[in-house]
């Protein structure tokens, strides 16, 4: 059995790790609100922009139809872009996306098609690149920035559009983690390219002949990019807002054992206490008895 | 007279939203003006101010690119950046 001296800083060890647990949680809790606002203020814009794209797909017909939204009619080579932490002491956060984008892999890869993989966080660059190094083509590491903007969504888009353009792949599907709310993250599949054009608005009766400026084919060629960046982003928010609600779980666990092993190290230091006292006792009344 | 519904949206947050008299707007094959009423139209934007009249208060907003589109629930504006000048 450890000696008391020893229980002693083993309890003194664990209540230091619980401060910081507990540390940790009240800032991801603090930074939980701030990135699950900066989520929902993103949506409006994404939601406008998805609708309006579907109108406007509903009304360009088959060949003037950008090959953003139309796709290169073959699905071959395939370019994964799998979004999640930078950081991590966030439970299963990372893993459980890449866990979902890895069976998504393996299934092409059985299949015979050919993939590559962008990897945004660092630590899903540490997970892919042991089992897929030779097929990650782009690292990117968002640890530097606090906040997310357009700016920060626009390399990674541009790299997608590069490719895309260069006709290094057919189709691009992104993964990250859907913010349902604090407790509920599900890692999700998005495909960018062909734009999945999602059923907003299916037209509403006779729908209104629209003016437009420049051409129809113009503005679509010009929104399909940026919504391309937007999408990114928003699920760069999503991954944010899910990122501290998971952390903020995590470490509430980490808490709460804590303190469940300091109970428990406390009850067996001062059983111990005592039956040394005990034992002392019995010692010295032993001792006078005999004299 | 009929109010005009106006949204400007910027890709981080919503900045305006509700019922005006008129939107003027820089497009980038000319300036225009959107009343309530408007027939349907859409078009992409420049670098621009846009002014928002409501009633006796003027609004002003500093964009920069973007799109707009006036349906029939009213005139959306999807800035890229978008401030409100001061």
């Amino acid at each position: 059995m450890a000696s008391l001296k020893e229980m002693r800083n083993r309890i003194s060890s664990v209540k230091a790790t619980q401060k910081i647990t507990k540390a940790m949680q009240m800032v991801a809790a603090a930074k939980l609100r701030r990135s699950q606002d900066a989520a929902e203020a993103a949506r409006p814009y994404a939601r406008r922009l998805a609708s309006v794209i579907a109108n406007l797909a509903a009304g360009v017909s088959g060949d003037g139809a950008p090959a953003l939204l139309t796709g290169t009619g073959r699905d071959d080579r395939h370019l994964i872009v799998v979004a999640a932490a930078d950081r991590g002491l966030a439970g299963g956060f990372t893993s459980s996306i890449v866990r979902a984008a890895r069976q998504h892999i393996d299934g092409l890869i059985a299949q015979g098609k050919d993939v590559k993989i962008v990897c945004v966080g660092k630590k899903v660059s540490a997970q892919l690149k042991r089992p897929y190094g030779d097929k990650v083509v782009e690292n990117f590491d968002l640890s530097a920035y606090r906040q997310f903007t357009l700016s920060v969504a626009q390399p990674i888009a541009d790299v997608v559009t590069r490719l895309y353009e260069a006709g290094d792949i057919d189709i691009v599907t992104l993964f990250y983690s859907r913010f349902k709310s604090v407790v509920v993250q599900t890692p999700t599949a998005l495909q960018l390219i062909p734009a999945t054009v999602e059923g907003v608005e299916t037209p509403t009766g006779p729908t209104a002949v629209y003016e437009y400026e420049p051409s129809e084919e113009a503005i679509l060629e010009t929104l399909l990019p940026r919504n391309l960046t937007v999408q990114i982003l928003s699920a760069l928010l999503d991954n944010m807002a899910g990122f501290y609600a998971s952390q903020m779980t995590a470490m509430d666990n980490a808490t709460r054992n804590a303190g469940d092993m300091i109970k428990r190290y406390t009850l067996e230091y001062n059983r111990s206490r005592q039956a040394q006292i005990t034992k002392e006792l019995i010692e010295i009344i032993s001792g006078a008895e005999a004299v | 007279m009929a109010k005009l519904h106006f949204s400007l949206v910027a890709p981080e947050r919503e900045l305006f939203s509700g019922d005006v008299d008129l939107v003027q707007a820089p497009g980038t094959e000319g300036d225009f003006g959107v009343l309530a009423g408007h027939a349907p139209f859409m078009t992409t934007l420049r670098e621009g101010k846009v002014t928002v009249r409501d009633g006796a208060t003027t609004k002003v907003f500093d964009i920069q690119g973007g799109f707009a589109d006036v349906g029939p629930d009213g005139l959306t504006i999807l800035a890229e950046h978008a401030v409100e000048a001061a």
